[in-house]
C-alpha cells in the first residue's frame, strides 16, 4: 500500500522555486529518507507532507487524501494517525517534559491519567532520556534531549506514520545508533511506516529501505543504498563521501 | 466481532487465567482498563499464579502492553506471573516495553491546603523582594551607564536612539493627536455647562490651558506611550533573551546595556517632552473648538486671554515631567524584557506585568510631583 503519492511537486516561495517536478512513493512499513544538500528543499517537502506547508502544483497524496483542499475533518483524522519531531525539537516551552509527551493523550484519547503518566515515562525512557527530566522544562535540556524528548512526544500516540526532520543530528554516535534501533524495532513490532530527513550516513546505511535525493530541484536519485552505490553516476556516487 | 477487545478470567485451584482477547490498541484502552480493574480485588492475589494468555491478541499497540504492565506492577510477588502466546512481534515490542516501564513508587501524599496557601504566601513575598532588588541594581547599572555614556558620548548609539525616537514617538504622533484633541473636547465641555451658569464664559480658557498642559496631556501622552513601547520593549528584548541573541552580543562584545537599553532609555526621555508639547497644542485646539462653537468665545480672544492670565509655569511644569514618565516607562520595559524567561508563556506575562507596572508608575510619579509642587507652592 502506498502512504505518500507526490506527483510533479512544485513549491516556491516568492519567485525563488524550491521544488519543480517532484515525485516519489513512500509504501506501508518503509523507512523512507529524504536526502540531498543543505538548503534543498528536504523539510520544505516534510511540511507539505504534515500540511504545514502549500504546494504550488502537483499532487500529493497522504494515508489517500489530497493535501490540496482537504477538509477540515479529514485533516483531524489525518494528524490523529501521524506523529512529527521537528529539527528543533519544538517542544512547548510552557510544559514540563512529561506534559509535552502526554498532552496529546490527554487530548485524543480517554485512558486513564495513571495510564498516560507511564506512557508517557515509559517512552521518554525509550528515547534514552533519564526519568529526571521528566519534570524539567525544555529550556532546562540540552539540544540533544531535546530531540529526544521531541521523539518521545511524536510517538506519544503510537502513530501509524512517523514523520522526522534530522532525528539523530545533535546526538552522540552511541544514542544515535540507539535512536535508530528503536527505530527499526517499532516498524518491526508496529508497522509504522517512518519518513525521515537525515544526513547521518549510518542512518543511511543502516536503517533506510529505500531514499530519494533532493538536487536541482528534482529527485536525482530514487532507490536503496546498494543501488547507489553501484550507480555510474559519479556525483551521485560521491554523495555519502 | 472477534475482535471484541475483552478479558476473561478463568480461574482454577491454585492459577487464576487471565485470556486477552481482540485489539489491545488506544481506542479500546479505557474498556479494557475497567474490565482488567477487576483483577485487583485482593482475593485474586491469593492465587499462586497469574498467567495472561496472549495468544488471542488480534492488534496490540503499546498502550495495550502499558496496560498489561500496568496490572503486572501491583501484582505482589508471592504471585507468579507467566505470559504465554506471545507472538514473536508481540513480545518483542513488549520486552521493549517493560525494560522502560517505570518503577512502581510511592504517591507523595497530598500536602495541607492552609500550609500551601502558606508557602505561596512566603513565595509570593520572597519573589517581590527579590525583584526589588535586582530592579534597584538594574536602575544603579542604568545609571552608572548612562552618566558614562555621557563621558564618552561616541559609545551613545545615534542611530539606534534615533530609530527609536521614531518608532516610540513619531509613530505615536496619530493617536496621540486624537487622544488629547478628544481630551480638551471633553475638558472644555464638561466645564462650558458650569461656567454658563455664572456667565463666566471666558475662564473656559484657563480651565482648558492649565488642566491640559499641567496634567493631562503629560499624563495621557505617557500613558499611550506606555501602552505602545513598555510592552514592545519587553516583548522586543524578551524573545531576543530566548533566542540567546543577546547572548551573542555579549560573546561579541556589545553591550546589552549600550546596544538595547540606552538607546531605549533616550530615545523616550527625549520623544515624550516634544509628544508632550505636540499633545498641549493639539489639547488646547480641542477646548478652543469647543469654547468657539459653545461659548461663543473665539480663538482670538482665547489666544488673547491665554497670553494675559496663563502663567507659562504650567507649561513648562507638564514638560519637565515628560523626560521623566519616559525614563519610567523605558526602564521598566527593558527591566521586564530582561526579567523573561526561556518560555513563551512568560514573554505574555512579562509584556501584561511591563505595561500595568508602567502605567501605574507613571500616575504615581505624576502624583508624588503635584503634592511636592504644592507643597512648593508652585
Ligand atoms: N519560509 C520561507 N520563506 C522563504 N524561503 C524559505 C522559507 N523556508 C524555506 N525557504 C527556502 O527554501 C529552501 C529549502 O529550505 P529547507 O528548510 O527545506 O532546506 P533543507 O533541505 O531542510 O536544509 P537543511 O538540511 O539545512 O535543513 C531554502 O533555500 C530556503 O531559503
Ligand atoms: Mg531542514
Amino acid at each position: 500500500m502506498i502512504v505518500v503519492k507526490a506527483r510533479n511537486i512544485v513549491t516556491r516561495f516568492g519567485d525563488n522555486v524550491i521544488h519543480d517536478g517532484v515525485s516519489f512513493d513512500i509504501k506501508q512499513g518503509e523507512i523512507f529518507g529524504l536526502l540531498g544538500g543543505s538548503g534543498s528543499g528536504k523539510t520544505t517537502l516534510l511540511r507539505e507532507m504534515i500540511l504545514l506547508q502549500k504546494i504550488a502544483g502537483g499532487e500529493l497524496e497522504v494515508l489517500d487524501n489530497s493535501v490540496v483542499g482537504i477538509s477540515k475533518e479529514n485533516e483531524k483524522k489525518l494528524q490523529s494517525q501521524w506523529g512529527v519531531l521537528f529539527q528543533f525539537g519544538a517542544l512547548f516551552t510552557s510544559l514540563n517534559i512529561v506534559e509535552n509527551i502526554s498532552i496529546a493523550l490527554k487530548e485524543y484519547t480517554d485512558i486513564p491519567d495513571k495510564l498516560i503518566f507511564e506512557s508517557a515515562l515509559m517512552k521518554l525512557s525509550m528515547v534514552g532520556l533519564p526519568e529526571k527530566t521528566a519534570y524539567m522544562y525544555p529550556s532546562e535540556l540540552s539540544g540533544g534531549m531535546k530531540k529526544r524528548a521531541g521523539l518521545a512526544r511524536a510517538l506519544a500516540l503510537d502513530p501509524k506514520l512517523l514523520f522526522l526532520d534530522e532525528p539523530t543530528s545533535g546526538l552522540d554516535p552511541k544514542s544515535a545508533r540507539g535512536f535508530d534501533e528503536l527505530i527499526v524495532m517499532l516498524r518491526q513490532t508496529l508497522g509504522i511506516t517512518v519518513v525521515m530527513v537525515t544526513h547521518d550516513k549510518d542512518t543511511i546505511e543502516g536503517v533506510l529501505d529505500r531514499f530519494i535525493i533532493l538536487g536541482n530541484k528534482k529527485v536525482i536519485f530514487d532507490g536503496n543504498i546498494s543501488e547507489l552505490q553501484e550507480t555510474t553516476n559519479k556525483e551521485l556516487r560521491n554523495f555519502l563521501n | 466481532m472477534n475482535n471484541q477487545p475483552n478479558v476473561v478470567f478463568l480461574r482454577s485451584a491454585q492459577v487464576l487465567k487471565c485470556q486477552l482477547i481482540g485489539n489491545w490498541t488506544i481506542q479500546n484502552i479505557k474498556k479494557l482498563y475497567k474490565k482488567m480493574d477487576r483483577l485487583e480485588g485482593k482475593r485474586d492475589f491469593e492465587f499462586e499464579q497469574i498467567v495472561f494468555d496472549c495468544s488471542k491478541i488480534e492488534e496490540f499497540d503499546t498502550h495495550g502492553i502499558i496496560l498489561i504492565l500496568h496490572f503486572i506492577k501491583n501484582i505482589p510477588s508471592t504471585c507468579k506471573i507467566e505470559k504465554i502466546g506471545m507472538s514473536e512481534r508481540f513480545e518483542k515490542l513488549f520486552v521493549a516495553c517493560e525494560n522502560n516501564f517505570p518503577p512502581s513508587r510511592e504517591k507523595s501524599s497530598k500536602q495541607n491546603i492552609l500550609l500551601k496557601n502558606l508557602e505561596n504566601l512566603g513565595r509570593l513575598v520572597v519573589e517581590g523582594y527579590k525583584t526589588l532588588t535586582v530592579f534597584f541594581s538594574f536602575v544603579g547599572e542604568l545609571t552608572h551607564r548612562g552618566i558614562d555614556s555621557f563621558m564618552f558620548p561616541n559609545q551613545i548609539r545615534f542611530r539606534a536612539v534615533l530609530y527609536h525616537i521614531e518608532n516610540s514617538g513619531l509613530m505615536a504622533l496619530p493617536i496621540i493627536f486624537l487622544t488629547s484633541f478628544l481630551i480638551g473636547v471633553v475638558i472644555a465641555y464638561q466645564g462650558a455647562v458650569q461656567l454658563e451658569k455664572f456667565g463666566a464664559n471666558i475662564f473656559i480658557v484657563e480651565m482648558v490651558t492649565i488642566s491640559a498642559t499641567r496634567e493631562l496631556a503629560p499624563l495621557l501622552t505617557a500613558i499611550v506611550v506606555a501602552g505602545r513601547s513598555a510592552s514592545a520593549y519587553t516583548a522586543q528584548i524578551g524573545v531576543m533573551k530566548i533566542t540567546d541573541e543577546i547572548d551573542a552580543m555579549r560573546t561579541m562584545g556589545f553591550s546589552p546595556w549600550n546596544f538595547l537599553v540606552l538607546p531605549r532609555v533616550f530615545g523616550l526621555m527625549i520623544s515624550l517632552p516634544l509628544l508632550v508639547f505636540f499633545a498641549d497644542v493639539v489639547s488646547i485646539f480641542g477646548g478652543m473648538t469647543v469654547a468657539a462653537t459653545t461659548l461663543d468665545v473665539s480663538f482670538f480672544e482665547f489666544i488673547d486671554r491665554m497670553h494675559s492670565s496663563v502663567d507659562l509655569k504650567h507649561f513648562i511644569i507638564g514638560l519637565i515631567k515628560a523626560p521623566i514618565f519616559g525614563w519610567i516607562v523605558a526602564t521598566i520595559g527593558c527591566f521586564r524584557g530582561f526579567q523573561i524567561d526561556n518560555n513563551t508563556e512568560s514573554v505574555g506575562r512579562y509584556t501584561t506585568i511591563s505595561v500595568v507596572n508602567a502605567i501605574f508608575w507613571v500616575i504615581a510619579m505624576d502624583a508624588i510631583i503635584s503634592v511636592l509642587l504644592t507643597e512648593l507652592g508652585l
